[in-house]
């Protein structure tokens, strides 16, 4: 009789599996991800590595020694103690970040713009007491330009009427407006000595959001030559909201991550992070399996780093406010061993 | 990316695979890739030529410790390793800039706005750049 492993579905529950029933998940997870986005399934031995990894009861799992790799920490800047300054010098001092990130509740570009003179002056302050390189981030967040909240025509509206053109045309207005929201804040931000930007969750809203981002990209980084621009993804695949988005003539719907890190290498960005949400319903393992076999080319391929998404629901990690430690700890080893990924 | 979610996972990833920030090297590390768009290898191999250490003592504690402290690259402030003469943290990002050569935003307005044009004079470590463990 086979032992029992105990190891985690993506929801975050623990749940009691045997090795075969491990190795199944692993070689159906990497099956699903080559099936649907026609890139290699992993290796015998990439799958044997993934099985060692999850068919141990130990808490928690790590890299070699050496190994390691540069931690973006988004979303650092939290008010849990005290202040978002404070906050972020307690992830300096006492998380090990690499790199922190200011933000504020309301992630998103568009708010951001409203109280850009607090926000850009709590950069100073953060820049004044941290060493850690910080970042400012937010969503560019494509849907909140649309009505009742934006200006523009809502194409989730107009799109179920079979009003594709005028939808089309909504789209293509509010990523106008992004982009200049985007390179505001930007612009803000530079003065107040950020070192980076961090367009988070591009493409939520389709490829009419990933186009404005890169837009937006392209125009910091023209005004901006040494700013660290960091671009990270939504979900595996660009969503074709509107279809027939291009940039430098390459259609951005149905992107897979590493055509998405070549387009935002060339539009400026210094680092590229993919997003590969999880099945609640599936093991890690099986959602393990599927993340690395969607990013393995990209992280091959990439011109510059490439930070996986791992937080809550990506990469493999639980979808739950509390990811426990023996799952989060596989994934992130499982993500650098198999793709030695620059950072997460 | 997604690491520092809230109530999340920070230290989970931290002590797996995490190069461990301004405890040993990660933040110099990460301004290679944030800055010149490096990857890990070839941003790993700049920072420990330029502090004249070995890769593998990138993650290190001790050994970083040890070089944070000659170079004036700031260490993590707790009551017996605080100094007075030791630089704080924008003074320790005038150091970092120096010693990796490249630019850093904040260290740059500094500058900017304090009306200052001239030569920095260069601490001791800096001037010798490598150094002996």
């Amino acid at each position: 009789m086979e032992d029992r492993i105990r190891t985690r579905l993506a929801d975050g529950s623990l749940v009691e599996m045997t090795p075969s029933e491990i190795r199944a998940d692993l070689e159906d997870g990497t099956r699903a991800a080559a099936g649907r986005s026609k890139l290699p399934p992993l290796n015998d031995d990439e799958l044997a590595h993934l099985h060692d990894i999850f068919c141990s009861n130990a808490r928690f799992s790590a890299v070699d020694i050496g190994d390691e790799v540069v931690l973006s920490f988004d979303g650092s800047g939290n008010a849990d103690v005290g202040s978002r300054v404070e906050e972020m010098t307690v992830y300096q001092n006492h998380h090990g970040a690499d790199m922190t990130e200011l933000w504020n509740i309301d992630y998103s570009y568009k708010a951001i713009k409203t109280i850009l003179s607090y926000e850009s002056n709590l950069m100073k302050s953060c820049q004044l007491n941290l060493v850690a390189p910080c970042q400012y981030g937010a969503m560019p967040d494509l849907g909140r330009y649309s009505r009742p909240d934006g200006p523009v025509p809502n194409w989730s509206e107009l799109l179920p009427l079979g009003k594709i053109a005028e939808a089309r045309a909504a789209q293509e207005e509010a990523g106008e407006y992004a982009a200049r929201d985007m390179v505001f804040v930007a612009e803000a931000m530079a003065e107040a000595g950020a070192d980076g930007m961090d367009f988070d969750t591009a493409g939520a809203a389709g490829d009419g959001d990933f186009l404005a981002t890169l837009r937006a990209v392209e125009e910091i980084r023209r005004r901006f030559p040494d700013l660290s621009i960091e671009v990270g993804m939504a979900s595996e695949f660009v969503l074709g909201m509107h279809g027939g988005l291009e940039f430098k003539g390459e259609r951005l719907a149905g992107m897979w991550p590493h055509d998405q890190a070549r387009v935002a290498a060339e539009a400026g960005a210094t680092i590229f992070g993919p997003a590969v949400n999880v099945n609640t319903r599936r093991s890690v393992a099986w959602n393990v399996a599927r993340a690395i076999t969607l990013v393995k080319k990209c992280c091959e391929e990439s011109p510059i780093p490439v930070h996986m998404n791992v937080g809550m629901g990506v990469g493999g990690v639980p979808m739950t406010p509390y990811p426990p430690i023996d799952a989060v700890s596989r994934v992130s080893r499982a993500l650098v061993d198999l793709t030695r990924m620059d950072g997460l | 990316m997604g690491v520092g979610d809230p109530v999340g996972m920070a230290n989970a990833h931290a002590l797996a695979s995490g190069l461990g920030g301004m405890r040993a090297a990660g933040d110099l590390v990460a301004r290679m890739e944030m800055t010149r768009g490096m990857r890990l290898g070839e941003a790993k191999k700049h920072v420990a030529g330029k502090l004249g250490v070995g890769e593998a003592d990138l993650s290190d504690p001790l050994v970083m410790h040890d070089v944070r402290a000659k170079l004036g690259l700031g260490r993590i402030p707790v009551q017996e390793l605080t100094y007075p003469d030791k630089p704080g943290a924008i003074e320790a990002k005038f150091h970092v800039a120096e010693v990796l050569d490249i630019p850093i935003n904040s260290v740059a307005r500094f500058r900017e706005r304090v009306g200052w044009t001239g030569q920095r004079r260069q601490t001791a470590a800096a001037r010798s750049r490598v150094v002996a463990i």
